[in-house]
Protein backbone atom coordinates (compact mmCIF):
# COMPACT_ATOMS: atom_id res chain seq x y z
CA UNK A 1 0.00 0.00 0.00
CA UNK A 2 1.01 3.54 -0.92
CA UNK A 3 -0.37 6.39 0.39
CA UNK A 4 -0.25 10.17 -0.40
CA UNK A 5 -2.02 13.48 1.47
CA UNK A 6 -5.26 14.21 -0.25
CA UNK A 7 -8.21 15.75 0.14
CA UNK A 8 -11.25 13.44 1.01
CA UNK A 9 -14.47 14.67 -1.00
CA UNK A 10 -18.29 14.45 1.05
CA UNK A 11 -18.26 11.50 -1.01
CA UNK A 12 -15.38 9.51 -1.00
CA UNK A 13 -13.46 10.97 -3.73
CA UNK A 14 -9.72 12.24 -3.43
CA UNK A 15 -8.67 15.78 -4.66
CA UNK A 16 -5.05 17.05 -4.75
CA UNK A 17 -6.28 20.31 -4.70
CA UNK A 18 -8.95 22.45 -2.92
CA UNK A 19 -10.32 24.92 -5.32
CA UNK A 20 -13.63 27.37 -5.39
CA UNK A 21 -14.95 27.01 -8.72
CA UNK A 22 -17.00 29.72 -10.30
CA UNK A 23 -18.15 28.05 -13.78
CA UNK A 24 -19.72 30.58 -16.30
CA UNK A 25 -23.18 28.50 -17.98
CA UNK A 26 -22.59 30.27 -21.06
CA UNK A 27 -19.89 32.81 -23.00
CA UNK A 28 -22.44 35.69 -21.69
CA UNK A 29 -22.23 34.57 -17.91
CA UNK A 30 -17.93 34.89 -18.44
CA UNK A 31 -17.97 38.56 -17.28
CA UNK A 32 -19.88 37.71 -14.16
CA UNK A 33 -17.52 34.89 -13.26
CA UNK A 34 -14.25 36.84 -14.40
CA UNK A 35 -15.94 39.83 -11.87
CA UNK A 36 -16.18 37.40 -8.72
CA UNK A 37 -12.83 35.96 -8.85
CA UNK A 38 -11.13 39.53 -9.37
CA UNK A 39 -13.13 40.60 -6.06
CA UNK A 40 -12.83 37.12 -4.13
CA UNK A 41 -9.47 35.60 -3.03
CA UNK A 42 -9.12 32.16 -4.30
CA UNK A 43 -11.62 31.16 -6.28
CA UNK A 44 -11.43 29.73 -9.89
CA UNK A 45 -13.53 31.13 -13.21
CA UNK A 46 -13.07 29.17 -16.26
CA UNK A 47 -14.36 31.03 -19.06
CA UNK A 48 -15.31 29.54 -22.24
CA UNK A 49 -17.13 30.05 -25.62
CA UNK A 50 -20.22 28.01 -25.64
CA UNK A 51 -23.54 27.34 -23.90
CA UNK A 52 -26.11 29.18 -25.97
CA UNK A 53 -28.57 27.16 -28.39
CA UNK A 54 -26.31 23.94 -28.04
CA UNK A 55 -29.10 20.43 -29.15
CA UNK A 56 -28.92 17.01 -28.62
CA UNK A 57 -25.77 15.35 -27.95
CA UNK A 58 -23.87 18.02 -28.14
CA UNK A 59 -25.58 19.86 -25.63
CA UNK A 60 -25.86 16.59 -23.32
CA UNK A 61 -21.56 16.73 -23.50
CA UNK A 62 -21.65 20.29 -22.80
CA UNK A 63 -23.56 19.34 -19.50
CA UNK A 64 -21.50 16.88 -19.14
CA UNK A 65 -18.16 18.55 -19.06
CA UNK A 66 -19.71 21.36 -16.98
CA UNK A 67 -20.93 19.17 -14.13
CA UNK A 68 -18.39 16.71 -14.67
CA UNK A 69 -15.88 20.09 -14.07
CA UNK A 70 -17.66 21.06 -11.06
CA UNK A 71 -17.93 17.40 -9.37
CA UNK A 72 -14.04 17.40 -9.84
CA UNK A 73 -12.96 15.91 -6.45
CA UNK A 74 -9.92 19.20 -6.71
CA UNK A 75 -12.96 21.25 -6.19
CA UNK A 76 -14.31 22.04 -2.88
CA UNK A 77 -17.34 24.19 -3.65
CA UNK A 78 -18.91 25.93 -6.85
CA UNK A 79 -20.43 28.85 -7.99
CA UNK A 80 -22.83 28.24 -11.13
CA UNK A 81 -23.68 31.51 -13.19
CA UNK A 82 -25.86 31.53 -15.72
CA UNK A 83 -27.77 33.57 -18.04
CA UNK A 84 -30.93 32.50 -17.18
CA UNK A 85 -31.23 29.69 -13.89
CA UNK A 86 -33.29 26.52 -15.87
CA UNK A 87 -29.79 25.32 -17.82
CA UNK A 88 -27.34 26.23 -14.52
CA UNK A 89 -29.49 24.46 -12.60
CA UNK A 90 -29.69 21.06 -14.63
CA UNK A 91 -25.59 21.59 -14.10
CA UNK A 92 -25.92 22.44 -10.50
CA UNK A 93 -27.84 19.38 -10.00
CA UNK A 94 -25.26 17.11 -11.67
CA UNK A 95 -22.49 18.67 -8.88
CA UNK A 96 -24.80 18.62 -6.07
CA UNK A 97 -24.90 14.73 -6.62
CA UNK A 98 -21.37 14.86 -4.86
CA UNK A 99 -22.38 16.96 -1.77
CA UNK A 100 -20.06 19.65 -1.97
CA UNK A 101 -21.68 22.91 -1.41
CA UNK A 102 -23.72 24.45 -4.94
CA UNK A 103 -24.95 28.07 -5.89
CA UNK A 104 -26.40 29.15 -8.65
CA UNK A 105 -26.79 32.45 -9.70
CA UNK A 106 -28.73 34.03 -12.89
CA UNK A 107 -27.95 37.56 -14.50
CA UNK A 108 -31.64 37.91 -15.84
CA UNK A 109 -33.43 40.20 -13.44
CA UNK A 110 -30.13 40.92 -11.67
CA UNK A 111 -27.64 42.41 -14.37
CA UNK A 112 -23.96 41.54 -14.03
CA UNK A 113 -22.92 43.61 -11.19
CA UNK A 114 -25.41 42.78 -8.91
CA UNK A 115 -25.17 39.03 -9.69
CA UNK A 116 -21.34 39.63 -8.93
CA UNK A 117 -22.32 41.14 -5.83
CA UNK A 118 -24.48 38.21 -5.14
CA UNK A 119 -22.01 35.21 -6.08
CA UNK A 120 -19.20 37.11 -4.40
CA UNK A 121 -20.61 37.25 -1.90
CA UNK A 122 -21.37 33.29 -1.58
CA UNK A 123 -18.02 32.37 -2.85
CA UNK A 124 -16.48 34.23 0.11
CA UNK A 125 -18.10 32.35 2.35
CA UNK A 126 -17.11 28.96 0.07
CA UNK A 127 -13.30 29.73 0.03
CA UNK A 128 -13.51 30.33 3.98
CA UNK A 129 -15.09 27.00 4.02
CA UNK A 130 -12.65 25.08 1.70
CA UNK A 131 -9.60 26.62 3.98
CA UNK A 132 -10.42 24.65 6.91
CA UNK A 133 -10.27 21.41 4.38
CA UNK A 134 -7.06 19.68 5.87
CA UNK A 135 -5.05 17.32 3.76
CA UNK A 136 -5.05 13.64 4.96
CA UNK A 137 -3.33 10.52 4.31
CA UNK A 138 -4.97 8.04 1.51
CA UNK A 139 -4.65 5.15 -0.52
CA UNK A 140 -3.06 6.07 -3.76
CA UNK A 141 -5.62 3.83 -5.31
CA UNK A 142 -8.08 6.12 -4.76
CA UNK A 143 -6.69 8.56 -7.85
CA UNK A 144 -7.97 9.18 -10.92
CA UNK A 145 -5.54 10.25 -13.52
CA UNK A 146 -4.94 10.76 -17.03
CA UNK A 147 -2.00 10.58 -19.69
CA UNK A 148 -1.57 12.95 -23.45
CA UNK A 149 1.26 13.90 -25.20
CA UNK A 150 1.22 17.27 -27.41
CA UNK A 151 3.46 18.87 -29.64
CA UNK A 152 4.88 15.47 -30.29
CA UNK A 153 8.35 14.37 -32.09
CA UNK A 154 10.09 11.29 -32.45
CA UNK A 155 12.08 11.65 -28.35
CA UNK A 156 8.22 11.07 -27.23
CA UNK A 157 8.22 7.64 -29.05
CA UNK A 158 11.84 6.81 -27.30
CA UNK A 159 11.91 8.42 -24.09
CA UNK A 160 8.58 10.90 -22.73
CA UNK A 161 5.73 8.46 -23.62
CA UNK A 162 7.36 5.04 -22.53
CA UNK A 163 8.37 6.63 -18.89
CA UNK A 164 4.72 7.15 -19.08
CA UNK A 165 4.16 4.07 -19.69
CA UNK A 166 5.70 3.20 -17.01
CA UNK A 167 3.76 5.34 -14.23
CA UNK A 168 0.79 4.40 -15.84
CA UNK A 169 1.68 -0.27 -15.30
CA UNK A 170 3.00 0.87 -11.79
CA UNK A 171 -0.49 2.98 -11.23
CA UNK A 172 -3.20 0.05 -12.33
CA UNK A 173 -1.32 -2.00 -10.43
CA UNK A 174 -2.00 0.02 -7.61
CA UNK A 175 -5.18 -0.25 -8.20
CA UNK A 176 -5.52 3.77 -9.14
CA UNK A 177 -7.43 4.78 -12.48
CA UNK A 178 -5.31 6.08 -15.68
CA UNK A 179 -7.37 7.30 -18.42
CA UNK A 180 -6.15 8.24 -21.88
CA UNK A 181 -7.75 9.18 -25.72
CA UNK A 182 -6.78 11.08 -28.30
CA UNK A 183 -9.04 9.18 -30.59
CA UNK A 184 -7.66 10.35 -34.13
CA UNK A 185 -4.18 9.86 -33.30
CA UNK A 186 -4.41 5.95 -32.47
CA UNK A 187 -4.82 6.02 -36.41
CA UNK A 188 -1.88 3.06 -37.40
CA UNK A 189 -1.77 1.23 -34.29
CA UNK A 190 -5.77 1.13 -33.39
CA UNK A 191 -5.18 -2.69 -33.55
CA UNK A 192 -2.30 -2.51 -31.00
CA UNK A 193 -4.97 -0.64 -28.87
CA UNK A 194 -7.86 -3.02 -29.81
CA UNK A 195 -5.82 -5.83 -28.85
CA UNK A 196 -4.85 -4.41 -25.53
CA UNK A 197 -8.75 -4.80 -24.65
CA UNK A 198 -9.63 -7.06 -21.65
CA UNK A 199 -12.88 -8.45 -23.39
CA UNK A 200 -14.73 -8.67 -26.51
CA UNK A 201 -17.54 -6.30 -25.73
CA UNK A 202 -14.68 -3.70 -24.91
CA UNK A 203 -13.02 -4.08 -28.19
CA UNK A 204 -16.16 -3.54 -30.29
CA UNK A 205 -17.30 -0.86 -28.41
CA UNK A 206 -13.74 0.90 -28.68
CA UNK A 207 -13.31 0.11 -32.65
CA UNK A 208 -17.09 1.79 -33.24
CA UNK A 209 -16.55 4.87 -31.47
CA UNK A 210 -12.59 5.43 -33.23
CA UNK A 211 -14.54 4.42 -36.64
CA UNK A 212 -17.11 6.97 -35.92
CA UNK A 213 -14.40 9.47 -35.11
CA UNK A 214 -12.10 8.73 -38.21
CA UNK A 215 -14.81 9.14 -40.78
CA UNK A 216 -15.98 12.79 -39.78
CA UNK A 217 -12.43 13.25 -39.86
CA UNK A 218 -11.85 11.18 -43.45
CA UNK A 219 -15.79 12.63 -44.89
CA UNK A 220 -13.91 16.23 -44.75
CA UNK A 221 -11.40 15.09 -47.61
CA UNK A 222 -9.09 17.18 -46.50
CA UNK A 223 -5.60 16.55 -46.68
CA UNK A 224 -4.53 16.41 -43.25
CA UNK A 225 -0.44 17.21 -43.38
CA UNK A 226 0.19 20.03 -41.11
CA UNK A 227 -2.79 19.43 -39.06
CA UNK A 228 -2.21 14.73 -38.37
CA UNK A 229 0.96 15.56 -37.73
CA UNK A 230 1.23 18.71 -36.77
CA UNK A 231 3.76 21.68 -38.16
CA UNK A 232 5.14 21.33 -34.61
CA UNK A 233 5.44 17.19 -34.82
CA UNK A 234 6.76 17.76 -38.69
CA UNK A 235 9.48 19.78 -37.57
CA UNK A 236 10.48 17.36 -34.51
CA UNK A 237 11.02 14.63 -37.03
CA UNK A 238 7.23 12.87 -37.48
CA UNK A 239 6.40 12.21 -40.83
CA UNK A 240 2.72 10.57 -40.82
CA UNK A 241 -0.02 9.86 -38.37
CA UNK A 242 1.00 6.39 -38.33
CA UNK A 243 4.79 7.10 -36.82
CA UNK A 244 3.23 9.59 -33.74
CA UNK A 245 0.76 7.22 -33.25
CA UNK A 246 3.03 4.74 -32.79
CA UNK A 247 4.63 6.60 -30.32
CA UNK A 248 1.51 7.95 -28.46
CA UNK A 249 0.44 4.62 -27.67
CA UNK A 250 3.86 3.89 -25.80
CA UNK A 251 2.07 6.00 -22.72
CA UNK A 252 -0.20 3.52 -22.42
CA UNK A 253 2.15 0.73 -20.70
CA UNK A 254 1.32 -2.86 -20.89
CA UNK A 255 -1.84 -3.69 -18.62
CA UNK A 256 -5.06 -4.70 -20.45
CA UNK A 257 -7.39 -1.66 -20.76
CA UNK A 258 -10.69 -2.75 -19.06
CA UNK A 259 -12.94 0.37 -19.69
CA UNK A 260 -14.33 1.71 -23.11
CA UNK A 261 -15.51 5.60 -22.28
CA UNK A 262 -17.69 7.57 -25.11
CA UNK A 263 -18.16 11.01 -24.54
CA UNK A 264 -21.30 10.82 -22.17
CA UNK A 265 -20.05 7.97 -20.48
CA UNK A 266 -18.94 8.57 -16.68
CA UNK A 267 -16.41 6.40 -15.00
CA UNK A 268 -17.09 3.74 -13.37
CA UNK A 269 -14.47 2.12 -11.58
CA UNK A 270 -13.23 -1.58 -11.06
CA UNK A 271 -12.17 -3.37 -7.82
CA UNK A 272 -8.69 -3.45 -9.49
CA UNK A 273 -7.01 -1.09 -11.20
CA UNK A 274 -7.99 0.62 -14.33
CA UNK A 275 -6.67 1.46 -17.48
CA UNK A 276 -9.85 3.74 -19.79
CA UNK A 277 -9.71 4.64 -22.93
CA UNK A 278 -11.57 8.02 -23.16
CA UNK A 279 -12.84 8.73 -26.34
CA UNK A 280 -11.88 12.29 -26.81
CA UNK A 281 -10.24 15.44 -28.97
CA UNK A 282 -6.57 15.09 -29.54
CA UNK A 283 -5.97 19.13 -29.21
CA UNK A 284 -4.61 19.27 -25.89
CA UNK A 285 -6.84 21.23 -23.65
CA UNK A 286 -10.02 19.76 -25.42
CA UNK A 287 -8.53 16.37 -24.32
CA UNK A 288 -7.10 17.49 -20.91
CA UNK A 289 -10.82 19.14 -20.03
CA UNK A 290 -12.43 16.60 -20.84
CA UNK A 291 -10.66 13.72 -18.64
CA UNK A 292 -10.47 16.72 -15.79
CA UNK A 293 -15.07 16.31 -16.37
CA UNK A 294 -14.70 12.53 -16.20
CA UNK A 295 -12.86 12.58 -13.05
CA UNK A 296 -9.10 12.89 -13.12
CA UNK A 297 -7.33 14.79 -10.37
CA UNK A 298 -3.93 14.88 -12.39
CA UNK A 299 -2.76 14.67 -15.89
CA UNK A 300 0.92 13.72 -16.90
CA UNK A 301 1.75 15.47 -20.11
CA UNK A 302 4.48 14.54 -22.23
CA UNK A 303 5.78 16.75 -25.10
CA UNK A 304 8.69 16.56 -27.14
CA UNK A 305 8.59 20.55 -28.87
CA UNK A 306 6.94 21.70 -26.38
CA UNK A 307 3.43 22.35 -25.48
CA UNK A 308 2.27 24.40 -22.72
CA UNK A 309 -1.32 23.29 -21.57
CA UNK A 310 -2.41 23.33 -17.99
CA UNK A 311 -5.83 23.32 -16.89
CA UNK A 312 -7.48 25.64 -14.16
CA UNK A 313 -8.40 22.58 -11.65
CA UNK A 314 -6.04 19.72 -11.98
CA UNK A 315 -2.53 19.76 -12.00
CA UNK A 316 -0.79 19.11 -15.49
CA UNK A 317 2.52 17.80 -15.34
CA UNK A 318 4.93 18.12 -18.08
CA UNK A 319 7.25 16.07 -19.11
CA UNK A 320 10.00 16.16 -22.35
CA UNK A 321 12.51 13.56 -23.71
CA UNK A 322 14.10 16.20 -26.07
CA UNK A 323 17.02 17.96 -24.83
CA UNK A 324 16.72 21.27 -26.59
CA UNK A 325 13.06 21.82 -25.60
CA UNK A 326 14.06 21.08 -21.74
CA UNK A 327 16.86 23.77 -22.54
CA UNK A 328 15.04 26.29 -24.39
CA UNK A 329 11.49 26.13 -22.25
CA UNK A 330 12.97 25.04 -19.13
CA UNK A 331 10.43 27.26 -17.31
CA UNK A 332 7.01 24.78 -18.44
CA UNK A 333 9.05 21.69 -18.13
CA UNK A 334 8.61 19.61 -15.03
CA UNK A 335 10.14 16.69 -15.43
CA UNK A 336 13.72 15.98 -18.14
CA UNK A 337 13.79 12.59 -19.28
CA UNK A 338 16.18 13.01 -22.20
CA UNK A 339 19.13 11.68 -20.38
CA UNK A 340 17.54 8.58 -21.77
CA UNK A 341 18.00 9.45 -25.10
CA UNK A 342 22.13 8.46 -24.65
CA UNK A 343 21.02 5.48 -23.08
CA UNK A 344 22.57 6.99 -19.44
CA UNK A 345 19.45 5.41 -17.13
CA UNK A 346 17.13 2.82 -18.24
CA UNK A 347 13.43 3.49 -19.12
CA UNK A 348 12.87 2.03 -15.58
CA UNK A 349 14.73 4.44 -13.79
CA UNK A 350 13.28 7.32 -15.78
CA UNK A 351 9.56 5.82 -15.24
CA UNK A 352 10.27 6.25 -11.25
CA UNK A 353 11.65 9.65 -12.09
CA UNK A 354 8.09 11.00 -13.48
CA UNK A 355 6.79 8.94 -10.37
CA UNK A 356 8.17 10.49 -7.61
CA UNK A 357 7.65 14.32 -9.53
CA UNK A 358 3.77 12.98 -9.55
CA UNK A 359 3.72 12.32 -5.88
CA UNK A 360 5.38 15.33 -4.88
CA UNK A 361 2.85 17.25 -7.24
CA UNK A 362 -0.43 14.75 -5.51
CA UNK A 363 0.96 15.89 -2.23
CA UNK A 364 0.72 19.52 -3.04
CA UNK A 365 4.14 21.09 -5.06
CA UNK A 366 2.53 23.01 -7.44
CA UNK A 367 3.31 21.99 -11.50
CA UNK A 368 5.18 24.69 -14.21
CA UNK A 369 1.61 25.18 -15.78
CA UNK A 370 -0.07 25.79 -12.33
CA UNK A 371 2.36 28.79 -11.60
CA UNK A 372 2.48 30.53 -14.91
CA UNK A 373 -1.53 30.62 -15.07
CA UNK A 374 -1.71 27.93 -18.17
CA UNK A 375 -5.76 27.40 -16.66
CA UNK A 376 -6.96 26.25 -20.70
CA UNK A 377 -10.29 25.34 -20.33
CA UNK A 378 -11.63 23.93 -23.68
CA UNK A 379 -15.23 22.29 -23.72
CA UNK A 380 -15.43 20.10 -26.76
CA UNK A 381 -18.02 21.15 -29.18
CA UNK A 382 -19.51 18.70 -31.26
CA UNK A 383 -21.40 20.01 -34.24
CA UNK A 384 -23.20 23.90 -35.39
CA UNK A 385 -25.88 24.94 -32.76
CA UNK A 386 -29.47 25.83 -33.65
CA UNK B 1 27.40 7.21 -26.41
CA UNK B 2 25.21 6.54 -29.34
CA UNK B 3 23.89 9.77 -31.57
CA UNK B 4 20.72 7.48 -33.21
CA UNK B 5 18.40 5.02 -31.59
CA UNK B 6 16.49 2.49 -33.59
CA UNK B 7 13.15 1.12 -31.79
CA UNK B 8 12.91 -2.93 -33.36
CA UNK B 9 15.31 -5.36 -35.64
CA UNK B 10 13.09 -5.16 -38.47
CA UNK B 11 13.18 -1.52 -38.38
CA UNK B 12 14.49 0.62 -41.90
CA UNK B 13 14.97 3.97 -40.25
CA UNK B 14 17.51 4.88 -37.16
CA UNK B 15 15.98 8.05 -34.95
CA UNK B 16 19.06 10.50 -34.93
CA UNK B 17 19.08 12.00 -31.00
CA UNK B 18 21.91 14.66 -31.34
CA UNK B 19 22.00 16.91 -34.74
CA UNK B 20 24.02 15.24 -37.58
CA UNK B 21 25.73 16.89 -39.93
CA UNK B 22 26.20 15.68 -43.59
CA UNK B 23 28.74 12.96 -44.01
CA UNK B 24 29.34 11.97 -40.19
CA UNK B 25 29.32 8.58 -39.61
CA UNK B 26 26.44 7.68 -37.06
CA UNK B 27 26.10 5.17 -34.26
CA UNK B 28 22.40 3.61 -33.84
CA UNK B 29 21.76 1.80 -30.81
CA UNK B 30 18.94 -1.14 -30.82
CA UNK B 31 16.25 0.24 -28.10
CA UNK B 32 15.65 -3.90 -27.96
CA UNK B 33 18.96 -4.99 -27.10
CA UNK B 34 21.37 -1.78 -26.48
CA UNK B 35 24.62 -4.22 -27.23
CA UNK B 36 23.70 -4.17 -30.88
CA UNK B 37 24.30 -1.38 -33.39
CA UNK B 38 24.43 0.00 -36.64
CA UNK B 39 26.90 2.93 -38.21
CA UNK B 40 25.78 4.81 -40.77
CA UNK B 41 27.18 7.45 -42.94
CA UNK B 42 24.47 10.35 -43.20
CA UNK B 43 23.68 11.90 -46.88
CA UNK B 44 22.33 14.68 -45.61
CA UNK B 45 21.97 17.15 -42.12
CA UNK B 46 19.76 15.24 -39.93
CA UNK B 47 18.66 17.58 -37.50
CA UNK B 48 17.72 15.89 -33.67
CA UNK B 49 14.66 13.82 -33.80
CA UNK B 50 14.91 13.10 -37.31
CA UNK B 51 15.14 9.71 -38.96
CA UNK B 52 18.13 8.27 -41.37
CA UNK B 53 17.62 5.52 -43.47
CA UNK B 54 19.21 1.92 -42.57
CA UNK B 55 18.82 0.89 -45.83
CA UNK B 56 18.08 1.57 -49.68
CA UNK B 57 14.42 1.80 -49.85
CA UNK B 58 12.55 1.85 -53.24
CA UNK B 59 9.97 4.28 -54.16
CA UNK B 60 6.44 2.63 -53.06
CA UNK B 61 8.14 0.48 -50.52
CA UNK B 62 6.65 0.29 -46.88
CA UNK B 63 8.50 2.22 -44.40
CA UNK B 64 9.01 0.43 -40.89
CA UNK B 65 9.52 2.06 -37.65
CA UNK B 66 8.57 0.21 -34.86
CA UNK B 67 8.01 -2.54 -36.75
CA UNK B 68 5.38 -1.30 -38.19
CA UNK B 69 4.91 0.46 -41.26
CA UNK B 70 4.42 4.25 -40.47
CA UNK B 71 4.01 5.08 -44.23
CA UNK B 72 5.70 4.65 -48.24
CA UNK B 73 8.36 5.82 -49.72
CA UNK B 74 7.92 8.65 -52.61
CA UNK B 75 10.88 8.06 -54.45
CA UNK B 76 13.52 6.49 -53.87
CA UNK B 77 15.84 6.68 -50.54
CA UNK B 78 19.52 5.78 -50.04
CA UNK B 79 21.11 4.15 -46.77
CA UNK B 80 21.79 7.20 -44.79
CA UNK B 81 19.19 9.88 -46.22
CA UNK B 82 17.13 12.14 -44.26
CA UNK B 83 13.67 10.00 -44.13
CA UNK B 84 10.68 12.69 -43.92
CA UNK B 85 7.50 14.53 -45.57
CA UNK B 86 9.60 15.11 -48.79
CA UNK B 87 10.17 11.35 -49.14
CA UNK B 88 7.35 9.80 -47.08
CA UNK B 89 3.50 9.51 -46.72
CA UNK B 90 1.38 8.46 -44.27
CA UNK B 91 -0.86 5.15 -46.43
CA UNK B 92 -3.81 6.38 -44.04
CA UNK B 93 -4.46 9.74 -44.32
CA UNK B 94 -2.67 11.23 -47.61
CA UNK B 95 -3.69 13.04 -50.72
Amino acid sequence: MMTIKGYIRENGAVGVRNHVLVLPLDDLSNSAALGVSKIVNGVVAVPHPYGRLQFGRDLDLLFHILSGTGANPNVAGVIVIGIEDNWANRVADGIAKTGKPVEVFPIEGYGDLKTIERASRKAKEMVQEASEKQRTEVDISSIVMSVKCGESDTTSGLASNPSVGVVVDKMVDLGAVAMFGETSELTGAEDIVADKMANEALREKFLKIYKEYIDVIEREGADLLGSQPTQGNIKGGLSTIEEKALGNIQKLGHRKINCVLDYLDPLVREKQGTLCFVNTSSAAAEAVTLFAAKGSVLHLFTTGQGNIVGHPLIPVIKITGNPKTARTMSEHIDVDVSDLLDLKISLEEAGERVFNYMLKVMNGRLTAAEVLHHEEFSPIKLYISA
Amino acid sequence: MPRGLIHSEKDDVCVATTDVKKGEEVLCAYLENNSKHEIIKTLDDVPLGHKIALRDIRQGEKVLKYGRPIGVATTNISKGQHVHVHNLKSIRWSK
